[in-house]
């Protein structure tokens, strides 16, 4: 086992338990508020449903249907010359877009290719490493009434670019060399 | 623009199954995935209610306080417009924090105070400020410890090893934020005028 895969492994055993005996360090009544901010988890499991559903509806229309065979087949020789792999260029532009709309294509990827394929890590580290640009964008500076944005727009998007090229040469690396 | 990419997706597949007679495939996909949806969200309640309920007592045993102690020299660095000891640092200390610990609900509403800090100290103009912009760039590239969804995701579809992707990811968004932090600088040395400092 590599040490990239040992440290996945440990940190989270390692954080929760740190978690754990900080808390009652500080007192905290610990599981009175680990049941109160569970409860929370459960609303936002719940709270994503109809996100999933509208999303993966469409995803899985569009796929059924073969569209998605043909907009692979034309992007496919374009990408591969800089070895991006076609399958993730549709969420690495959703992923700018609409949280939910990638969290709907990561998990059709995953569930198509299965999640410990080249596919389905790629996926899960695109997912996780970026946020949501135009959210952020309109989210915070919509609620201060910004209306001249500047060059934030451009910064944000081409940190988008940076994770989601960064994905792939980590995944590749850690992975498949 | 969400709204024509979910249309678009969904009326080009309806026209292209006519075509390629596959409409009885796409029948069938509209009904397997909503069920495959509501299946997912379901198997991520486990993951998601322990997490968040972790979460809940770093959060009240005042961790986001010791992490934001931590930060303190780096936002220094990042924002050097803001004077020291503004409120504007104690908020954009408390949004990566919460940032760093996936705690989304807690980030945006400090995310949105720091916003507000900076806007006042930019003569309440509805400009974007130096400062803003790079508390965007930090946000759009938000560096979490534990992607807890994905990891929920890939649980639901058997992965030997849910949580191999954690040090890929957390490699993978330290570049996308360094990368951030350095275009927000270059746009910002552009901006500004000719043969000024």
């Amino acid at each position: 086992m590599s040490i990239v895969q040992s440290f996945s492994i440990w940190f989270i055993p390692f954080l929760i338990g740190f978690i754990l005996l900080y808390g009652t360090y500080k007192k905290v009544p610990t599981y009175e508020t680990f049941v109160e901010g569970g409860k929370e988890g459960f609303s936002i499991a719940i709270n994503i449903i109809p996100f999933l559903v509208g999303m993966l509806v469409a995803i899985s229309v569009f796929r059924a249907s073969g569209a998605l065979d043909y907009v692979m087949m034309a992007m496919r020789p374009l990408f591969s010359l800089f070895h991006i792999p076609a399958e993730v260029v549709p969420l690495g532009l959703m992923r700018t877009i609409s949280g939910t709309g990638a969290l709907g294509m990561t998990s059709d990827l995953i569930a198509t290719h299965g999640p410990d394929s080249f596919i389905g890590r790629l996926a899960s580290t695109i997912q996780g490493s970026t946020d949501t640009t135009f959210y952020v964008l309109t989210v915070y500076f919509g609620a201060v009434g910004i209306k001249k944005m500047k060059y934030a727009l451009k910064v944000g998007l081409l940190a988008d670019l940076i994770g989601f090229l960064a994905s792939i040469a980590v995944i590749s690396l850690l992975f498949y060399s | 623009m969400v709204n024509y990419i979910w249309v678009g997706m969904m009326v080009i597949g309806f026209i292209v199954a006519g075509i390629n007679g596959t409409m009885d495939k796409v029948n069938e996909a509209i009904f397997t995935s909503a069920k495959e949806a509501v299946t997912l969200s379901f198997g991520m309640i486990s993951i998601l209610v322990f997490w968040l309920g972790i979460m809940k007592i770093a959060e009240k045993g005042g961790l986001l306080e010791v992490l934001a102690v931590l930060f303190r020299p780096i936002v220094k660095r990042l924002f050097p417009d803001i004077p020291k000891d503004h409120p504007a640092q104690g908020y954009i200390l408390s949004n990566m924090a919460a940032n760093l610990l996936g705690l989304g609900n807690a980030a945006t509403p400090m995310g949105i105070k720091a916003m507000e800090q900076l806007k006042i100290l930019n003569g309440g103009k509805n400009e974007a400020s130096r400062s803003m912009i790079t508390l965007l760039a930090i946000n759009t590239s938000s560096i979490t410890l534990i992607p807890t969804t994905i990891i929920a995701i890939r649980m639901s579809y058997n992965s030997a090893s849910p949580t191999d992707i954690v040090a890929p990811t957390l490699i993978a968004t330290a570049i996308s934020t360094v990368g951030a932090i350095l275009i927000d600088r270059y746009y910002y040395y552009r901006s500004l005028p000719k043969g000024g400092k």
